[in-house]
């Protein structure tokens, strides 16, 4: 026989009791004046009983999901540098890099499709818009996802070797992740327009804007972006949809070695206002920053922990810390909320963008909370944030010791989504993103809230089971 | 006659919360007859028996049947419907603003919730070790109060909770006491010396209840799921829980409550107990063993305490010339218990938990001459409540028996406290007393005997209950094994004339 024999002190403490079932057992309690805890419980899917029932009897599962949200939470994320993502990735040339799980050009969507045309021009490789899709379609080149080379990118996520990239390190798990220099909102090419102006832009990036970060960031040394996320949410960002007091702190940052960096004032003064005017410039480093913490809890046996969350505009695809590479895909869902100008939701596009690693990591939609003025862009109301919020910490491991949530008592954020909490309650992760234009070309339509489709948990599920080991019963 | 019936998905509601939904419904004026039930096999049989025409369903959809006298009265029927499944959901959900969080929707959640020490798990029993390994790698000890979860299942419950030096009590567990608080089904007994491991919940309750009536307390009761004691589990919980017992300084005797245990398991655990330095004694059932009556009686001995007369509240019944024992009842048990001692009077007892296979009754529950059986046993709870709460498979099975000229008597027990039916005397006093007069119309004497398991502090009091037992011509008695002999006396002095 193993274990205490006191059965941690249970018959010599007055019981407080959790309940899951019979209401009636519950009241029982309560009439006896006992604490109880009820769980509001409701069944899984039939499909996923028996894979459930496999992986909770994991002896491995609890120990795995601790040490995952431990490493998610002790990660690291420095900003060390801006470089060319040839250099930075060892990109060729004729690769493009895309938000999402694997995908081919027949099945992109029209802003993927955008996007990639838009980096065939900016690279070069075709003169006209109808000449790049053509060798697009003709598989000239080659389409990988970021994820693969530990990288991640917003929307569409197209990377060409040409761009620049911001480097994060993870000292503490000796992890590097990149993320493309934000182009600001409107017609953008990670939306998925690709005309005149987004190309000169994007020029303008790299001989200008790309350079001077560089210089700035390597004068000044490493900027602790794990830190300005932190703040962020206690100054009412949550990180993904809503970035602009980390915005500002980055500039503060950057602000004395960009001055002083060698360009002609007019290019630094450019450099500034384009940054400072740009609310998201800083989604590109909380999501490399995001993507050091979850790729600490990769390649943990056992743990039911979702290490990636990510769309490429047609399929919504997840991994999990005990599956490795593996992808777990369905088809995105679109999501709701409110629309610029006249679009409307027709215009909208199936959920996209890698940004959705800010829920994987615990912050974006499961810091809602943090950020009761993003809720009107998303069409919510402030206790539906908070609600939000304390619901996600049903399906997530542990709380996050550095993100704080000030209006629920600095309670961490709820981090390291379990796959098995989602398949059992059937609450689904809340990401807040923005919306593509359906047509490639259109740039944003919209911002608002979705939900991966459950399919890709029921199936990580089911890949989990078979990597248990058998149940041996003696 | 109107008949409506729909399917609803997406929405759980365990079957106890829609029993009562079911019974508010069926009170609406106008209406016939209604169901409200998880589309499990068994419920759809249900249904189908009723007479529904049942559609493709999963046991995850709900579904609401109702017969009425027509149209308007089935509207009225369905809106009664809604409004007792609105009426269940008040209490849990009324967050708004800064206020309350959403409720935990898991078990290990709510244990996260209000930092429990301890867990309570009731889903189906598909469902509930996939909670109770949430409890388990928690570090809370676990009571699953769910049947029907396989023994394989079971065995890693243990063997994990074992590894985390908690305890898992079940499945199947409907009974137990820790720090006072009683959960399940349990009765209300003093605080006291003696510790109960109980592989049987009812088992368990009839000797606290004795123990009760002799003036003797108990500290804690553990439930360890009824089949602890076979083969398969070979004991696991019960060491467990022997184990921390013995560590308890409130503990100064233990006994161990089980129905037929395996008899390598017993002796296994008989050698094991000895080491531990607080004595234990046996109330284990089996061919040859004492009563849980007559081992409580060696057990006050033991203990130096007297021993008490055990209630009873008997009326003079004639023997009847005619028919078999027929004993219906909820406590498995106090089934074992009735086919131990009356075999011991009248031979070979057919059941649906029986002695040996080759007394099996088929799967219609009906046979020829003694039957006993156990309307708790899994194959009659799966997708519905246990008859201590739902009683309505047995009560239909007491007017059965009533109009068959094969039951000569009918042997019923009734057991009391924390979990059962408010009130659950008056409804089986009227059942007894239709009973007799069916048999009566028929020119026959049906004589009742029951087993009342309780204690005056239980909700429904003991005395009360057996008043009105009694009045309704049923002869009434604390002891089980007391009453097995007083129906076995009237059928077997029929069969000697």
């Amino acid at each position: 026989m193993a274990g205490s024999i006191d059965l941690h002190g249970l018959l010599t403490t007055d019981p407080v009791v959790a309940t899951a079932g019979a209401g009636l057992l519950s009241d029982a309690l309560r009439d006896q004046a006992v604490v109880v805890g009820e769980a509001q419980w409701q069944p899984p899917p039939e499909d996923s009983v028996d894979a459930l029932l496999r992986v909770m009897a994991d002896r491995r599962r609890s120990e795995a999901n601790s040490l995952a949200l431990q490493r998610m939470t002790a990660a690291g994320a420095d900003l060390v540098d801006v470089r060319p993502a040839h250099e930075a990735l060892g990109l060729e040339r004729g690769t493009f890099l895309h938000a999402g799980p694997p995908l081919e050009w027949e099945r992109a969507s029209g802003p993927m499709r955008g996007a990639l045309i838009g980096a065939v021009l900016f690279e070069g490789l075709a003169d006209t818009a109808e000449e790049a899709e053509r060798q697009l379609a003709a598989a000239a080149y080659v389409l990988e996802p970021c994820h693969h080379r530990d990288a991640v990118g917003p929307m569409a996520g197209v990377v060409s070797p040409s761009m620049w990239v911001y480097e994060l390190r993870d000292e503490v798990h000796d992890h590097t992740s990149w993320c493309s220099l934000n182009e600001g909102l409107g017609k953008v090419l990670r939306y998925g327009a690709y005309g005149p102006e987004v190309i000169d832009r994007l020029h303008w990036m790299n001989s200008v804007l790309g350079p001077l970060l560089q210089q700035a960031v390597r004068a000044r040394g490493p900027v602790d972006i794990k830190a300005v996320i932190a703040q962020m949410l206690q100054m009412g960002d949550e990180g993904h949809n809503r970035n602009r007091a980390g915005s500002l702190m980055l500039l503060r940052e950057l602000l004395p070695t960009l001055i002083t960096a060698d360009g002609s004032s007019t290019d630094i003064a450019e450099a500034v206002r384009f940054s400072g005017a740009n609310e998201h410039f800083f989604l590109n480093l909380g999501m490399p920053a995001c993507k050091l913490s979850t790729m600490a809890a990769e390649g943990i046996p056992g743990s039911t922990v979702v290490t990636t969350m990510a769309r490429n505009g047609t399929d919504f695809g997840i991994r999990t810390a005990g599956t490795g590479d593996r992808w777990f895909t369905a088809p995105a869902n679109t999501p709701e909320g409110l629309f610029l100008g006249s679009y409307g939701p027709d215009d909208a596009n199936p959920d996209i963008g890698d940004s959705a690693i800010t829920e994987t990591a615990g912050i974006g939609g499961f810091a809602m909370a943090a950020a009761p003025a993003i809720v009107k862009f998303v069409g919510g109301d402030v206790p539906f944030a908070l609600r939000t919020t304390r619901t996600m910490y049903d399906i997530t491991v542990g709380e996050h010791t550095a993100y704080q949530v000030p209006i629920l008592e600095f309670r961490g954020t709820p981090t390291a989504i379990d796959v098995t909490a989602v398949v059992r309650t059937g609450t689904l992760p809340q990401i807040n993103t923005g919306m593509a234009g359906r047509v490639a070309g259109t740039g944003q339509v919209g911002a608002g809230l979705v939900t991966p489709p459950a399919e890709c948990f029921t199936q990580a599920l089911d890949a989990l089971a078979e990597a248990a080991p058998a149940a041996a019963t003696s | 006659m109107t008949d409506h019936v729909e399917l609803r998905s997406g929405v759980y509601v365990d079957s106890v919360s829609l029993m009562q939904v079911s019974r508010r419904v069926a009170a609406t004026p106008g209406v016939e007859a209604a169901q409200v039930a998880m589309a499990t096999e068994l419920n759809l049989d249900v249904l189908r028996g009723m007479g529904f025409d049942v559609p493709e369903a999963s046991p995850n959809d709900l579904v609401v049947a109702v017969r009425a006298d027509d149209e308007s009265a089935v509207a009225a029927g369905r809106a009664a419907v809604d409004h007792a499944l609105a009426a269940l959901r008040t209490t849990s959900d009324s967050a708004g603003g800064f206020g309350e969080a959403p409720p935990p929707r898991t078990l290990g959640a709510a244990i996260d919730a209000v930092h429990a020490d301890l867990a309570l798990v009731s889903v189906p029993g598909s469902h509930a070790a996939v909670e109770a390994f949430d409890a388990i790698d928690r570090g809370v000890s676990v009571m699953v109060f769910s049947d029907n979860v396989d023994v394989d299942t079971e065995v890693l419950l243990k063997d994990a909770a074992a590894d985390r030096g908690v305890l898992v009590m079940g499945p199947d567990c409907g009974t137990a006491v820790v720090g006072g608080v009683a959960l399940g089904f349990a009765n209300v007994v003093a605080p006291g010396r003696v510790g109960l491991v109980a592989a049987s919940g009812t088992g368990a309750q009839q000797v606290m209840s004795l123990l009760d009536a002799a003036g003797v307390g108990i500290s804690h009761c553990l439930g360890v799921g009824g089949r602890d004691l076979s083969s398969r589990v070979a004991g696991r919980s019960t060491r467990q829980a022997l184990a921390a017992l013995a560590a308890d300084e409130g503990t100064d005797a233990i006994i161990v409550v089980s129905k037929p245990p395996a008899l390598e398991v017993l002796a296994d655990l008989e050698a094991y107990a000895a080491g531990l330095g607080t004595p234990v004694h046996w109330a284990t059932l089996g061919a040859g063993r004492p009563d849980l009556t007559t081992a409580l009686e060696a057990v006050l001995d033991a203990l130096g305490e007297p021993r008490p007369t055990w209630p009873a509240w008997d009326v003079p019944q004639q023997p009847v010339s005619a028919g078999s024992l027929r004993g219906l009842f909820c406590g498995g048990t106090l089934a074992d218990e009735a086919m131990l001692v009356a075999g011991e009077g009248l031979g070979d007892i057919r059941s649906n938990i029986p002695l040996r296979p080759d007394l099996a009754v088929s799967s219609d529950l009906r046979a020829e001459g003694h039957v006993v059986l156990d309307f708790g046993d899994d194959g009659l709870t799966r997708g519905r409540a246990h008859p201590m709460i739902d009683p309505t498979l047995r009560l239909e099975r007491i007017a059965v028996e009533a109009a068959d000229p094969g039951c000569g008597v009918l042997l019923l027990d009734l057991v009391l406290g924390h979990g059962s039916h408010p009130d659950p005397g008056g409804e089986l006093a009227e059942a007894v007393r239709s009973a007799r007069a069916t048999a009566a119309a028929a020119g026959r004497d049906l004589p009742v005997v029951v087993s009342l398991t309780g204690t005056e502090a239980d909700p429904q009091g003991l005395t009360r209950c057996a008043e009105s037992l009694r009045s309704a011509g049923a002869s009434v008695f604390l002891s089980n094994a007391a009453a097995v002999r007083r129906a076995v006396s009237l059928v077997s002095t029929s069969e000697e004339a």
